[in-house]
């Protein structure tokens, strides 16, 4: 039997089509028959374990389970007989005999799928008068509560570890009466994905964390928005109680993030309620910070600003909103000043940039690739959801390769190129030579075997992709990375695309928030301007330099910062701290990396004192007198912005492919790798108490391979003095074995690098 | 259990598997190995536990579980899954005769219960204990098929049938 044909089935006496091949419960699912289910998920393999979906079938001996009884044309199914109910209340009895009688404690209580069912299908009295068996809590860290005494052992966590995040931490040992889920060993679990197990979890044996006994599902009120960190644009639920928020949890959107969210975008919300924020605004009078009223403070910032005049420079955070980017570069403009941007952490603006970056294609199509090349991205860490969509590629059998200046923990097997920041530069020249491009850097590669290899393999594909990551976009020859890699793309008939690094980066663009050279994030540090605006950011941890941005704050006369948080850097840097909400407390739209504009509304109202950005730049707009300032909410922004940009769509094309071939980095020397580690991407995620905690955010320091720190004399955990354009501090020494030779990684974004240099650029250490 | 996406190995093979077990513990995996298809090498970890279990006097370490993994790519909850579902995998130290007496029903209608009183009276120990010289130890197995036989119970690969106070006396006094 083809696959496109249909089968006939009939269910509870209804006639329903079918392809061959579906599972019965899918074809029940589609047509709105409710069938009992707890082992079975849409997204996971089916294990047939619960027995809860057992039906009645015409001619089989027995009660089949749905989920795992393939259809067949004419078959005859009962989901409703009495077999059927005998079969799926029997069930039930069996679960409940180990299951505690605490809902009216369990945080699942009111939303668990046992408590339902069991309203349907459970006995009021329980035959069951042994003992109940009791299970031992283990901590697996500090973002998921475990109370495995209700669990009802259905593995969907275990398989959504093994076949989703892609790392088998949770099984099930012992067997029977004495099965538990667990790590087995004292261990946490550290996938990037692994809050997505408190979703899949139909009982209360996984519940968030940070959330413990906050409040009853009945008591929270949904409301969806937009996740504000990676460029996916993962669409959310937030759930709030009495204007708090208590909770994010996914929503189906198969296009963008299917049914999952990443750690990031599900614990990131605690930041709101972080100790740090700003909540009134703060005006500096001879190098003391003081409260001030709004109107005090606006009035000074007018004053700054047009004092500033023309020579004034924006540098707008990637998460803001379009319609917050839309009308600061509308601000800046309207003062006369062309410096506006919000690539802050981009290495490199010589050449001709995309005028619409984006990714190239549709996030659904990544999973669709047969090959792909990624260049400076550790992207299961940069934009969690897409190396899913890159993963299930890599499983369906595409080859993924990475040239990168670190090795990558991944969940698939891929090829990785692991070289420093100036051969990165080098493998590429060699792929492109090897793919038959010409040009400077690339006829003098020397070609090996491994790069004919990867040519061959990016050639042969029939869907390839090449995507460059946050790394390459950090890498101080960045402009090159970009013309080898469109080099590459274009030998090969790759389509080429770029992993934005934040929510917006792509909506900046839209919204001509991004400078053109000369007037770029770097050209208005390296020469300062009188006055600065500074937008959601924090100055020592969201820019490439942050040496240079403190040299340049200190030489101006104004600097005002829309902040939602205070930090002693921006303390330093700025004149005027006016207090901002952050995403769930502003509407507002994103662009994500496929392209996708998604409006959202405030969820809950701003705390203290602060303002959505958007009003605070209104009111400068109107008291700086500028025309066409007068917008009552986002809706009319985001009117003018579809009006003013409908004809632009995003376009990886350049005209003039040929870029400097000067290379900047160094060959020699120390280099230096300031990766963005995946809790520190913006001041809202770093502000998350809980995800700091986890495993995965790493302490401000230097790791070195034990080659490298062999060569030093040091060993893990002793303190190096780092000298980077001659900033000196103090950082703990880490060895880690993923780190080439001849690079130190020193992430930047963290607490103890403010005062360091470019994320890319030649170190030198000294032994303490 | 069984994975959309099998078989589920670790993503990085392991290195300088000579360092792991002896020689001949290796050897003896091998052969195990060698009768799955290619890059399925899993498949021999119930046999590699055995393996790995005799070489250490008849228990299991984490440690040890961890080496397995390691020697057949998996991921160590994998392993762990499997040493602690089927009984005969030993997680504490056993004695040097483990005697694994049947208290399922057919020994029990015929007076496993006896047999389990005088072995625990004549041995000083519990069952799941160990004695204090660690040449016995006493554990409660389900049936092991031999119930024409009952009272029965089996000590490393032999069976020993119709059981009787005395004649357990005998067959313990006989070990050495």
């Amino acid at each position: 039997m083809s696959e496109d044909q249909t089968i006939t089935i009939e269910i509870d006496g209804k006639a329903i089509q079918a392809a061959p091949g579906q599972m019965l419960i899918e074809v029940t699912d589609a047509a709105g028959i409710d069938i009992p289910r707890f082992c079975y998920h849409k997204k996971l393999s089916v294990s047939a374990n619960c027995r809860m979906c057992l039906v009645e079938v015409e001619r089989a001996p027995k009660p089949l389970p749905a989920c795992a009884t393939p259809v067949n044309d004419g078959m005859k199914v009962f989901t409703r007989s009495p077999i059927a109910l005998a079969a799926q209340k029997g069930t039930m009895e069996f679960l409940l005999i180990n299951h505690p009688l605490d809902c009216p404690i369990c945080d699942q209580g009111g939303e668990c799928e046992l408590q339902d069912i069991s309203m349907g299908y459970g006995s009021d009295i329980s035959r069951f008068v042994e003992g109940k068996r009791i299970v031992k809590d283990k901590d697996i860290g500090p973002l998921i509560t475990t109370d495995l005494t209700r669990c009802i052992h259905c593995t969907r966590c275990v398989r959504f570890g093994a076949e989703i995040a892609g790392i088998r931490e949770l099984g099930a040992t012992g067997r029977g009466e004495h099965m538990t889920i667990g790590t087995y060993i004292e261990k946490s679990v550290d996938s990037e994905l692994s809050g997505n197990i408190i979703d899949v979890c139909p009982v209360g044996s996984l519940t968030s964390k940070p959330s413990q006994f906050k409040a009853r599902a009945w008591e929270m009120l949904q409301r969806d928005t937009i996740a504000p960190h990676d460029s996916v644009g993962s669409n959310i639920h937030v759930h709030v109680r009495r204007n708090e928020l208590i909770r994010v949890h996914p929503k189906d959107n198969e296009s963008i993030n299917e049914c999952w969210i990443s750690d990031r975008d599900r614990f990131s919300y605690e930041g709101v309620y972080s100790d740090d924020r700003l909540t009134t605004p703060m005006i500096k009078s001879n190098g003391e910070w003081r409260n001030a009223s709004w109107d005090e403070a606006l009035a000074m910032v007018v004053t700054g600003l047009k004092n500033a005049g023309a020579d004034i420079g924006a540098l707008l955070s990637p998460n803001a909103t379009v319609e917050e980017l839309y009308l600061a570069q509308k601000l800046i403009k309207s003062l006369g000043s062309e410096r506006i941007d919000s690539r802050l952490r981009q290495g490199d603006f010589r050449g001709e940039a995309p005028s619409y970056p984006w990714l190239g294609q549709s996030i659904e199509s990544l999973e669709k690739v047969d090959a792909a090349l990624l260049v400076g991205s550790s992207i299961r860490k940069e934009q969690p959801m897409l190396a899913h969509r890159l993963r299930k590629a890599a499983l369906e059998g595409a080859q993924i390769s990475f040239i990168n200046p670190l090795e990558l923990d991944l969940n698939y097997a891929a090829q990785q190129l692991v070289t420093t920041p100036a051969g990165m530069i080098t493998e590429l020249a060699c792929v492109a030579k090897a793919a038959g491009a010409n040009g400077d850097l690339i006829d003098q590669a020397e070609v090996t075997e491994v790069h004919k290899l990867l040519a061959e393999k990016l050639k042969g594909a029939a869907n390839g992709a090449l995507l460059l990551g946050n790394l390459a976009t950090a890498h101080a020859d960045y402009s090159i990375i970009r013309s080898l890699a469109t080099a590459i793309a274009t030998a090969c008939d790759l389509k080429l695309g770029y992993l934005p690094e934040a929510s917006n980066s792509i909506g900046a663009h839209l919204v001509g928030a991004v400078a053109s050279t000369g007037n770029d994030a770097q050209a208005m540090l390296e020469t300062a301007c009188k006055g600065y605006l500074l937008m959601g950011i924090e100055p020592g941890l969201d820019l490439w330099n942050p040496a240079k941005a403190a040299n340049a704050f200190e030489q101006a006369d104004f600097v005002v910062a829309l902040t939602a948080f205070r930090s002693a850097n921006l303390e330093a840097a700025a004149d005027v701290l006016l207090p901002m909400a952050l995403f769930v407390e502003t509407s507002g739209s994103f662009v994500n990396a496929e392209g996708t504009l998604q409006s959202f509304a405030g969820v809950i109202t701003p705390s203290g004192n602060t303002r959505p950005a958007w009003k605070i730049l209104r009111v400068l707009g109107n008291l700086l007198e500028v025309p066409g300032f007068d917008y009552v909410d986002t809706t009319e922004v985001l009117a003018e912005i579809t009006q003013a940009t409908s004809a632009l769509v995003p376009n990886n094309a350049v005209s003039n492919q040929v870029a400097s071939t000067e290379v900047r980095t160094a060959k020699n020397g120390l280099q230096r790798i300031g990766d963005v580690p995946i809790y520190a991407l913006d001041p809202l995620v770093r502000h998350a108490r809980s995800l700091q905690k986890t495993h995965d955010a790493i302490p401000a320091g230097v790791y070195l391979n034990a080659e490298e720190a062999g060569k030093l004399g040091v060993t893990e955990g002793d303190n190096t003095v780092v000298v980077q354009d001659q900033v000196r501090i103090q950082l703990p020494l880490f060895i880690d074995p993923n780190v080439p030779n001849g690079c130190a990684r020193i992430p930047a974004a963290l607490a103890g690098v403010e005062q360091l240099g470019a994320q890319f650029g030649e170190v030198t250490l000294e032994k303490v | 259990m069984g994975f959309k996406n099998l078989p589920m190995t670790t993503v990085k093979p392991t290195e300088n598997k000579e360092s792991l077990f002896s020689e001949k513990v290796r050897a003896e995996i091998d052969t195990w190995v060698a009768k799955y298809p290619e890059g399925w090498q899993q498949s021999a970890v119930m046999a590699a536990l055995r393996i790995v279990q005799d070489d250490n006097a008849g228990y299991l370490t984490q440690e040890l579980m961890d080496q397995v993994a390691a020697y057949l790519d998996m991921p160590p909850i994998a392993v762990y899954e499997v040493a602690t579902f089927y009984s005969m995998y030993e997680h504490k130290k056993v004695g040097k005769h483990k005697v694994c007496v049947c208290t399922n029903v057919s020994c029990m209608i015929n007076g496993s219960d006896k047999i389990v009183d005088h072995m625990e009276k004549k041995l000083g120990i519990k069952l799941g204990e160990v004695t204090e010289d660690g040449k016995y130890s006493l554990k409660e197995v389900e049936c092991l098929g031999a119930c024409g036989g009952a009272p029965m119970f089996q000590i490393g690969t032999k069976y020993y049938e119709n059981l009787t106070p005395e004649l357990v006396d005998s067959i313990l006094d006989g070990l050495e």
